[in-house]
């Protein structure tokens, strides 16, 4: 894995995408992205009757940092397809973190509406980052349909139990070419360095550090373990063993 | 003459910029999107795309999510 993410050809300046939703007060957010120097933050769409959301998207031009808007809430191909366009109208960007959720409970993503979503926005030209289950073969579907990433979920939006299955997380490692992004789920720095040394390209977070006692701190903590993660999955950890194996020598020792 | 606005049945006329016009104080509003009857409306059109009866208009913008 080299220093540098790219995502369809174009090189993100952090391995940690942070998710802007929850953040109980928007005044903070110029701080939490100093702190997580994210390589991409992500936004919602929805109806409004006003011209601002409080400055948001103001906050993020300021920044300087790449927008990416999300598809959350959609049930259905056919709504997530209409917000995909809608983002790209109002924020100039054909990126799009792509969500169709299976229903309002779960949150689990719909497997079926997500590759027929998929492929309809690959045709209309979107760049397609779909948020998906942590399944080998739906993350293959996934990037035969022209995907530039896959977003294996680790546990439930929101959830922060961390990766609840890291095996499957690295059989979608395994299964595709494109970078692999961990989405949804981490909790704490430990489930992002987890992420990383399992191989993903990157880590998605949001609601781990948007409510978290300190957002600016919890942004920080992620960054440094992403970094750390990146850098010890690099490095090629030793393997589990059951045994005990002495690093001291054995030879040599008195009585 | 009745249109669907954001899930609300309004009496309007005119184009999409002056439903903007009204909702907004702006007839361009910056990082909004419309689509009427589930097609995008250009920003460029808006001053000239006609609003007719029984349309579906969803005007959206970016808002925190993750």
């Amino acid at each position: 894995m080299s220093g540098v993410l790219k995502i369809a050809g174009r090189e993100l300046s952090s391995r940690l995408f942070l998710g802007t939703g929850g953040l109980p007060n928007l005044a903070l957010l110029p701080d939490v992205i100093d702190a997580a120097e994210p390589g991409l933050v992500t936004v919602s769409m929805r109806r409004t009757s006003s011209t601002s959301a409080g400055g948001l998207l103001e906050k993020l031009r300021a920044a300087e940092v790449p927008i990416l808007p999300n598809t959350a809430g959609c049930l259905s191909a056919r709504e997530a397809v209409l917000t995909a366009e809608l983002a790209r109208e109002a924020l100039e960007t054909d990126w799009v973190k792509l969500e169709v959720i299976g229903d309002e409970t779960s949150l689990m993503p719909d497997a079926v509406e997500l590759v027929d979503a998929a492929e309809q926005l690959v045709r209309k030209g979107f760049t397609v980052l779909p948020y998906a289950t942590d399944d080998p073969v739906l993350a293959r579907r996934l990037e035969d349909a022209g995907c530039a990433a896959v977003m294996p979920l680790g546990s439930p939006i929101g959830s922060g139990l961390g990766i609840l299955n890291p095996h499957a997380i690295e059989a979608v490692v395994a299964a595709v070419s494109v970078p692999v992004v961990l989405d949804a789920g981490v909790g704490t720095a430990s489930d992002a360095a987890l992420a990383m040394e399992l191989g993903c390209a990157a880590v998605l977070a949001a609601t781990a550090v948007t409510r978290a006692d300190d957002p600016v701190g919890m942004a920080r903590a992620l960054r440094l373990a992403v970094e750390a993660g990146h850098a010890a999955r690099g490095a090629g950890r030793i393997p589990r063993q059951a045994v005990a194996r002495a690093s001291s020598p054995m030879a040599g020792r008195i009585a | 003459m009745k249109i669907t606005v954001n899930g609300e049945q309004m009496e309007v006329g005119g184009t999409v910029a002056d439903l903007l016009e009204a909702r907004t104080g702006d007839r361009r509003p910056s990082g909004i999107a419309v689509a009427v009857d589930e097609e995008i409306v250009p920003r460029d059109d808006w001053a000239r795309w006609p609003l007719q009866d029984g349309h579906v208009v969803e005007i959206v913008m970016a808002v925190q999510g993750g």
